[in-house]
């Protein structure tokens, strides 16, 4: 059993009851500042050192205290900390509904081509290239979702379901119907829609599935009204599963008025097999962390995108890209334009200070741009293919099914929080677990289209070894990792939450 | 392999082999069939987008991007193009902190939530608040997550948000948009040269005030002279006291939490990230009174199962995933990396380095003007402040006219009024300054 385990010690340092010291326990240096300070006096490690500033004293602070390190010291220190942490690189990581896919080296290179970078206030005629990059992203974005009009101004998917109800509202409003309050969400929905509706002003009403998983028509039926803003969907859902009756939803949706929301987490499952737009949704985010691979970086930045259809293209946030000299050819080029900038004519305004996160949106299209229709289509197939071999090599149940990308388990008897402590141990990332509710102590997994049918085969290992294994072992674990398992009550009890704090609670 | 076009994706490992041993296994005959998707919504066409091998694809990106003018650029306001150290590229890039996400098992994820961990460390030195959560996404959303939370913790029946008159169109717009299902509604006061002007403030402030918002540096690069009294403003009205910011500045302006700031946001990315056509850092500080109430993800310190001190995202209760609509907010992915940058880009300047780099913000910012302000007709800074960074320039021509004739010869500027130049002298080495300084004076000659 031992075999299947991770086979090395991962990159561990322990030291006086911690492990990696902090910055603030490696040196901390205090800089005095005031008008007049002798300014040779400079800061050396662990020392008071006084700077000269050129502001009244009232004007400034008094000083400042942080840690003062030669820049080897820093290399040691941050790839100590990188040595404790896992990534995509480091293994499956089949963390569900978060599409952990691989990440394209290259993709690091393209953002960090000098020309990508500009300042956003740079005229337009001198940033064609940038606007370029933004247009043909509108374009592909609008293609890949079926959606006639892109906005790539939200720099996340919880950011880009707030354009999305932002733009709803809007155009609710435009027509006369402001008294619509309300917006649907499905229970099995992602955390984010509820949230997102809320922030939105709207009340939220919580919709129930069906015995198999999937929109209850009937519970539907009933939660339409009048009142309804929207409708948020993801399909496939949470479990996996298409939602068969989609243009059925749609059409109920739509009589009563209220609009289709495409939640675009779950995108990887469909690309170039179905479309949003195909289906009925009238606005979507697109996941560009997830579906285009772009790298999650710890928990971002990502970008959310949103498409919608030509009725809501009028309320989408300022300023968009569009081909120049729409009005006056001759003028635009005389201009030295090819791309401008312009704001939708009911425009709801701006959701970020500039134009999101560019960098990563110019990773994502370099991402599109390499795999093209059949890596695309290919991407989506793996994926699938994954999913269900994958779940045919474990033993946990997984009541429903056909899923797509991804899959729910579930740990029956177990906790499923043990479950994945204990993956750990073996050497994988373990799935989501305890949501979406509808299944028990669930493992919602998502291995994605980059894993190689012997890493599949590992990880099933993973899963049945742990399957095999006692509570009190699951309890205990993890013992193979950097950390063995974290107190979460004390954490929150007693939150430290800088090494301010910490000094304080040693009475220091 | 270098040249070659995908004819599958080029970063799923399958063989033929394996997949059809794996079709057998699940028993099925192709692909398409695990495909639950009705007829009538699938998708049978093309979208037309050509497979590049990844040097094609660099060279259509770069391609592309060669047709941004290579200009030097003078601009600010907000987004500012610092020197980034190697080490920050060359550490950050380490796939361990790219290719992971959330620290959703911090026991394989111990390294990443200490570096969050002394972000939010370094944010607490900078703004003397007690918390610091480890990111929004820019100043504007974390304006916006400001208003929201001034409007919950609120114990009064105001609605009006005060901002200068001066605040960036993004920040205001993206305010607008977070208050948008609150009742709070979004006003200005006015300012006078470029700062607060405190007797009008003193005219708009009534008890339904909820949130006062100010900026240090102000939008023109001017730095406030009475923060302490637009704090007492704000709290004979019980309404919260926001302060905007960003780490450099934080450096050798007065310390928020003196002046009596609850709420500090901003722009970390000033260190970590080279100019990003606007992408940030949402920086956001409040004091411990509020911690139940702050969005985004926070990093504590615990320990683990040996006793030893272990790192933890904690007091997830505040957020979307276990509270959904009753969420703090809804923020998820965030922006970890750039804080790990900027937690870089501050651990190599160090505090004497962070000092001096806001120091010389002031003094480039005051020499380039004073050399200015020599010329005829010319008139730097308009504003009888104290200046960090970038200041407004008065000329007698147009000023587009002047801002175009300096973009011919490769310098990008601000126009910020008919007559109103702004100049930022961020990221640009001296010697360019001065190159610059004579090119304004043919120029404007």
């Amino acid at each position: 059993m031992t075999d299947d385990r991770v086979r090395y010690d991962q990159a561990r340092y322990v030291e006086d009851g911690q492990y990696e010291p902090l910055l603030s326990q490696k040196d901390l240096t205090r800089v005095e500042i005031g008008n007049g300070n002798d300014a040779d006096d400079a800061a050396t490690a662990g020392e008071t050192a006084a700077v000269d500033s050129p502001l009244p004293d009232d004007l400034t602070r008094d000083s400042l205290e942080l840690p003062a390190l030669s820049e080897p010291e820093l290399a040691r220190h941050y790839t100590r900390l990188s040595q404790m942490i896992y990534g995509i690189d480091s293994g499956p990581y089949p963390l569900g509904s978060c599409t952990m896919k691989y990440n394209p080296k290259f993709t690091e290179d393209v953002a960090a081509f000098p020309s990508a970078a500009v300042h956003p206030d740079r005229s337009e005629r001198s940033i064609q290239g940038t606007l370029e990059v933004l247009y043909r992203l509108q374009d592909y974005l609008g293609r890949i979702g079926g959606m006639d009009a892109v906005t790539l101004q939200p720099p996340a998917g919880a950011a880009g379901e707030f354009v999305g109800i932002r733009v709803a509202a809007a155009y609710h409003e435009y027509n006369g119907e402001g008294h619509r309050d309300e917006v649907i969400v499905p229970e099995s929905a992602h955390g984010t829609n509820f949230a997102t509706a809320a922030l939105g002003g709207y009340d939220v009403v919580s919709l129930p599935s069906d015995d198999a998983g999937r929109v209850d028509l009937d519970a539907l039926e009933a939660a339409l009204s009048e009142n309804t803003a929207a409708l948020m969907l993801t399909n496939p859902n949470t479990l996996g599963l298409f939602e068969r009756d989609i243009e059925v939803i749609a059409e109920m949706v739509h009589d009563v008025g209220g609009l289709l929301y495409y939640d675009g987490a779950n995108l990887n499952a469909l690309l170039g097999r179905a479309r949003p737009g195909d289906m009925g949704f009238d606005v979507m985010h697109y996941n560009v962390h997830k579906t285009f691979a772009t790298p999650h970086g710890g928990g971002g930045p990502g970008a959310g995108p949103v498409g919608v259809v030509e009725d809501l293209e009028p309320f989408l946030p300022a300023p968009r890209v569009r081909k120049a000299g729409a009005d006056d050819e001759s003028d635009a080029a005389s201009a030295g334009r090819t791309y401008e900038l312009f704001d939708p004519d009911n425009t709801i305004g701006k959701v970020h200070g500039y134009q999101g996160n560019w960098l990563v949106l110019l990773k994502a299209f370099a991402y599109i741009a390499r795999l093209g229709d059949a890596g695309l289509t290919d991407a989506s197939a793996m994926a699938v293919l994954n999913a269900n071999y994958l779940a045919s090599q474990i033993e946990y149940e997984v009541p429903y099914e056909p899923f797509h990308h991804e899959f729910v388990a579930s740990a029956g008897e177990q906790d499923a929080a043990d479950v994945a402590k204990r993956m750990l141990d073996y050497g994988v990332h373990p799935p989501t677990t305890k949501w979406p509710e509808i299944v028990p102590e669930a493992l919602m997994t998502e291995p994605t289209e980059v894993e190689s049918k012997a890493t599949l085969d590992r990880l099933a290992g993973a899963f049945n070894a742990v399957a095999e294994e006692d509570d009190e072992t699951l309890a205990d674990a993890p013992e193979r990792t950097a950390a063995r398992r974290i107190d979460q009550t004390t954490a929150a009890r007693n939150p430290r939450l800088s090494w301010h704090a910490l000094e304080e609670s040693s009475g220091q | 392999m270098d040249d070659s076009r995908p004819t599958g994706s080029p970063y799923a490992p399958h063989t033929d082999e394996e997949r059809a041993a794996m079709l057998e296994v699940i028993g099925t005959d192709t692909v398409t069939e695990l495909f639950d998707v009705p007829s009538a919504v699938r998708f049978d066409d093309e979208f037309g987008i050509d497979a590049r091998s990844e040097r094609e694809t660099r060279r259509f990106v770069r391609s592309i991007l060669e047709r941004n003018d290579d200009l030097v650029e003078l601009l600010g306001r907000g987004h500012y193009g610092y020197y980034v150290p190697s080490l920050v590229d060359h550490l950050a890039d380490r796939s361990e902190y790219l290719t992971s996400y959330t620290q959703y098992q911090p026991e394989v994820s111990q390294g990443f939530l200490q570096a969050l961990f002394e972000y939010q460390s370094l944010l607490v030195e900078l703004t003397g608040l007690e918390v610091a959560n480890c990111s929004m996404y820019d100043a504007a959303t974390a304006l916006g997550e400001a208003a929201t939370l001034a409007d919950r913790v609120r114990e009064t029946s105001g609605t009006r948000v005060l901002v200068p008159d001066l605040l960036r169109e993004g920040r205001r717009g993206t305010l607008e948009n977070y208050v948008a299902g609150t009742d709070l509604s979004i006003e200005t006061y006015p300012t006078a040269d470029a700062t607060v002007d405190l007797a009008a403030l003193e005219d708009a402030v009534d008890e339904d005030v909820v949130m006062l918002y100010a900026e240090n540096p102000t939008v023109r690069g001017t730095i406030e002279e009475r923060l302490a009294d637009v704090a007492t403003l704000a709290t004979d009205a019980e309404a919260l006291f926001v302060l905007g910011s960003d780490p450099i500045a934080l450096s050798l302006l007065e310390r928020p939490a003196d002046v009596g700031a609850d709420v500090v946001v901003g722009d970390a990315s000033v260190l970590g990230l080279p100019t990003s056509y606007g992408m940030g850092l949402g920086l956001f500080a409040t004091r411990e009174d509020y911690l139940r109430q702050v969005p985004g993800r926070l990093v504590g310190a615990s320990e683990d199962a040996t006793d030893r001190r272990a790192f933890t995202l904690t007091l997830q209760t505040r957020e979307q995933h276990i509270r959904r609509e009753r969420a703090t907010s809804n923020i998820c992915t965030n922006q970890a990396w750039v804080a790990l940058r900027t937690a870089m880009h501050a651990a190599v300047l160090g505090p004497d380095g962070l000092v001096e780099l806001a120091t010389r913000g002031v003094t480039r910012a005051r020499d380039l003007a004073a050399e200015l302000d020599e010329l005829e007709g010319v008139t730097a800074p308009v504003h009888d402040r104290h200046h960090l960074r970038e200041f407004v320039v008065d000329v007698d021509q147009a000023a587009t006219d002047v801002a175009g004739a300096l973009e011919q010869r490769g310098y990008a500027v601000h126009v910020v009024g008919e007559h109103e130049l702004q100049i930022c002298v961020a990221g640009v080495p001296e010697e360019t300054l001065g190159q610059f300084s004579e090119e304004f004076a043919e120029v404007v000659r």
